[in-house]
């Protein structure tokens, strides 16, 4: 299976995503922004960073570049699409979303180790946690504050569309949501890092160990057994 | 050369944090400024200069109303508050 990682112009965790693909046992396809041609992957992660400076509004400038035209046209024809903090902020901007994010409400940038509750797990992303499995990953961002209209948070929430909760809100989101999925489930937006939790010694601290989290890998594994299954 | 004027604000019933950091920081002046006392809020929102060849008239006005709503805003989390035509990019005020 081929994922493909789409690098813009100040993209930061384009390489880390490539070496969760590798780690979780698929190939990783780099792409890039000014091309109109995703080489025949079978998934896309856009990822994390501050494309164009954040410039305009985080991921807006980015949702216009030329790949998305593909992009967008393959999400909406099925392919797995995963966006990870700038690249969720792309997918809301691109409206393969619904909501938005804005400054996080202390005003502040945050770093931490950050739990989650994943309350979605039939997204092409997430197929392989149990349900309202509880797992730790890297956040780090300073407009991660999801908003959404009141009617379109009770569609979200009506039709099971909350891909993971925050456990202890860290940043004023509407109804502590960390990421939510398209009507198909194929289209994943998240702000924490998974990509950051993927192999033993340099992911969250656990109960075990010092930096042995790797509850970020099930995105990726997720997404390869969705795809064999469909195959 | 004309240019357009377009006005973008964060929708009022959200947060907007970097307008609180602000009035916090006037808050404080005020406690030294009498005539900053009375500040009670502030909010920071985003102004565009679309300079344009030829006549601002009613297509291209149409044209940058658009691009306003789908571009320069994004409506679940800012309103277009504003869009006026004027002579020349602006300048300082005297």
């Amino acid at each position: 299976m081929r994922i493909g990682v789409v690098t813009f112009p100040g993209s930061l965790d384009d390489r880390d995503a490539a070496r969760a693909i590798r780690l979780a046992g698929a190939d990783a396809v780099a792409l890039w922004h000014g091309d109109h041609d995703l080489h025949g992957v079978d998934a896309i992660v856009l990822p994390g960073g501050f494309s164009y400076g954040d410039y305009l509004r985080a991921g807006a400038i980015a949702s216009l570049s030329p790949i998305m035209t593909e992009v967008i046209d393959a999400a909406n024809k099925g392919m797995p699409v995963l966006g990870i903090c700038n690249g969720f902020q792309m997918l809301t901007e691109a409206h393969l979303l619904d909501g938005g994010l804005i400054r996080n409400e202390q005003g502040r940038f945050i770093c931490r180790d950050q739990g989650l509750r994943i309350e979605n797990n039939a997204s092409d992303w997430t197929n392989g946690f149990e349900a309202n499995a509880e797992i730790v990953i890297p956040l780090k961002n300073g407009e991660g504050s999801f908003m959404a209209p009141t009617e379109t948070l009770k569609m979200l929430e009506g039709e099971g569309r909350i891909v993971a909760r925050y456990l202890g809100n860290p940043n004023g989101s509407l109804n502590d949501i960390a990421g939510v999925t398209n009507a198909r489930g194929n289209v994943v937006g998240l702000m924490p890092h998974p990509e950051h939790a993927v192999e033993a010694g340099f992911g969250p601290d656990t109960d075990a160990a010092m930096a042995s989290g790797i509850d970020g890998l099930t995105f990726f594994t997720s997404v390869i057994a969705r795809t064999l299954v469909g195959a | 050369m004309p240019t357009i004027v377009v006005e973008v604000m964060p929708k009022a019933e959200l947060l907007d944090p970097q307008g609180k950091a602000v009035a916090g920081a006037l808050g404080r002046l005020g406690q030294t400024q009498s005539a900053l006392a009375n500040v009670t809020g502030v909010r920071v929102g985003k102004r565009f200069e679309i300079s344009i060849d030829g006549e601002a008239d009613a297509t291209t006005l149409a044209a940058v109303r658009e691009l306003a709503d789908t571009v320069l805003s994004n409506s679940v989390i800012e309103d277009v508050v504003g869009i006026h035509v004027q002579d020349a990019p602006s300048s300082a005020v005297a």
